[in-house]
């Protein structure tokens, strides 16, 4: 067993004490967590890291006998993330335990400069690579809650409507990115598919602008809607957009514009063998006609 | 109206086997004198510039032969991705399903001058 | 996650080709990634696959991950001991091949995937290393 092992097995109760003191010292958030969570936390962690240093050398934490800790510290750290709290706050869990061992290590080997120093360099090698193992796996969780509020914001913005029977309009607004471009693009494919829809119109009447990279995404669409059977419309190019077009020399002989939507809608009811007829005869008839049989 | 053959990939097909295919139904086309040829790639999990030529082949070969190809049921998934690999498969008439493309091999049989001049306007 | 090795493959014959596809596939669901990223790396895998058995006469797959704890990759290494490539500029680019096909494996594969390496040597062979990162 190493020397460092043996002095969290001797004074465990003590460190435990001294390091929720340490925390509290620092700026420990009250609101977010409650005293006897964090004495269990604390607890829970430290036995792990005592089995951890006995079952093994302290000096790599990715090894197979550290991944307990490993496990702890990410679950810890992720719902600290969630809870709100800062990445110092949450670091500082993990860093305020090498106060309290420091002192047990001077109080063993405070004789011993050679043995002092040797344990100290190895506690604290050993407190600040769990803390920044604390900080990977924190800015992990938040990465996490990024993407998804990033997908939720996307699957908002993405609204692949159903025009018709076999007809989908696609109307996009605001600025488009490559990647928002290339997620819408792959939901309309979808519902192309689920929706069993022959035409898509896709309506670029409320964006600003287009660079060369989302005008390429748009014509990979119409080009891999193509290969699945589908055709695309794009309809409401601003006279803005059609000049960059043109000066970036992007292609678009092949594919079907519209200026309008209802212009582009009504090439789509014709394409499907649709039309629209205005009635001849009102549809709620006067009470003196009597036309109406 | 002559026969229409219809040809549904299941596997993952090695090379070998996607050649043996493109041999064979160019074969049976000429046999069988069909007016259409339907291959349905709605299992295909994925197409590569090898299968990707197979299938332009084949819509080759039938032209020349008289008959037309219609290629149905390509996964977004896959449809991507062959674009981003640089395959647009110009000359391949497409559906999304059997029944669609069914009845594109009928109206395109009904009507051969006009599938005559799109054939020409795809290459 | 450190750098790790997940597979070798063995590829000699056309048939190889296929479980290098199948290789691929599991490993990209393994690592979670999309439909659509899990297609073009597979697709990526068949082309870069192709290219060893049919140009560099057979060699091996290595399937491995790459990246930290943040972000992984999947990273695919084709190696051959066969002629080497002359010109990889013009080998790389679309519609150049030697053996009558498309001429789509080099420069598709390296639109299908985020980073592209290649390293050739005439008369020693060809190593191309493919990564996509999550």
């Amino acid at each position: 067993m190493s020397k460092l092992a043996e002095i969290f097995e001797k004074y465990q109760a003590d460190i435990i004490t001294d390091w929720i003191k340490e925390m509290s010292a620092a700026n420990r958030r009250k609101d977010l967590m409650s005293e006897s969570e964090l004495k269990l936390q604390t607890n829970e962690l430290l036995h792990a890291i005592t089995d951890a240093s006995k079952n093994g050398n302290s000096s790599d934490i990715n090894a197979p006998h550290w991944a307990p800790v490993r496990e702890m510290i990410t679950s810890i750290s992720s719902s600290r993330a969630k809870q709100g709290f800062t990445p110092t706050e949450t670091a500082s869990f993990v860093f305020s335990l090498k106060q309290p061992i420091s002192n047990r290590i001077r109080k063993e080997f405070g004789k011993d400069p050679d043995a002092l120093f040797e344990e100290l360099s190895a506690s604290n090698f050993l407190i600040d690579n769990l803390g920044l193992y604390s900080a990977d796996a924190y800015v992990k969780t938040r990465e996490q809650i990024i993407v998804r509020q990033q997908e939720e914001m996307l699957e908002l913005s993405t609204p692949v409507v159903k025009l018709w029977d076999g007809i989908l309009a696609l109307p996009l607004i605001g600025t488009l990115d490559s990647a928002r471009t290339q997620v819408v693009m792959e939901s309309l494919l979808r519902t192309i598919v689920e929706t069993n829809s022959q035409i898509a119109i896709i309506d670029i009447t409320g964006v600003p602008t287009v660079d060369t990279k989302v005008a390429q995404h748009l014509l990979k669409t119409v080009t891999a809607a193509r290969l699945m059977g589908a055709e695309c419309i794009i309809s409401g190019i601003r006279p803005q957009i059609a000049q960059t077009i043109v000066h970036l020399g992007i292609n678009l002989t092949d594919i079907i514009t519209k200026s309008k939507m209802s212009d582009a809608f009504a090439l789509a009811l014709q394409r499907t063998g649709k039309t629209v007829v205005k009635r001849m005869q009102p549809l709620i008839p006067s009470t003196n006609s009597g036309a109406v049989s | 109206m002559g026969v229409f053959l219809i040809v549904t990939i299941q596997v993952d097909m090695h090379d070998q086997l996607a050649m043996k295919l493109q041999d064979d139904l160019t074969s049976a086309i000429a046999k069988s004198e069909s007016r259409g040829v339907l291959i349905d790639i709605s299992s295909l999990e994925i197409v590569d510039s090898f299968i990707g030529r197979m299938l332009a082949n084949i819509a080759a070969m039938s032209r020349v032969l008289d008959a037309h190809t219609v290629l149905v049921g390509m996964q977004p998934a896959v449809a991507i991705t062959l674009v981003e690999l640089g395959m647009s498969l110009p000359g391949v008439r497409t559906a999304l399903n059997v029944e669609s493309g069914m009845a594109l091999l009928h109206s395109l049989s009904d009507h051969p001058k006009e599938s005559e001049e799109d054939a020409s306007s795809d290459t | 996650m450190p750098p790790r090795t997940l597979e070798t493959l063995t590829l000699a014959s056309v048939s190889d080709i296929v479980i290098a596809r199948q290789r691929a596939r599991h490993w990209a669901i393994e690592m979670k990634f999309s439909l659509v990223e899990q297609t073009k790396i597979v697709t990526a895998a068949s082309e870069l696959a192709r290219n060893t058995v049919e140009h560099g006469g057979g060699g091996t797959m290595v399937i491995s991950t790459d990246g930290n704890r943040i972000r992984q990759a999947l990273k695919l290494t084709f190696e051959d001991k066969g002629l080497g490539i002359a010109d990889v500029e013009q080998a790389m680019r679309d519609g150049f091949t030697t053996s009558g096909g498309m001429g789509l494996g080099l420069g598709g594969s390296k639109r299908l995937m985020n980073q592209f390496e290649i390293d050739s040597r005439l008369g020693q062979g060809t190593r191309v290393t493919v990564t996509r990162w999550k």
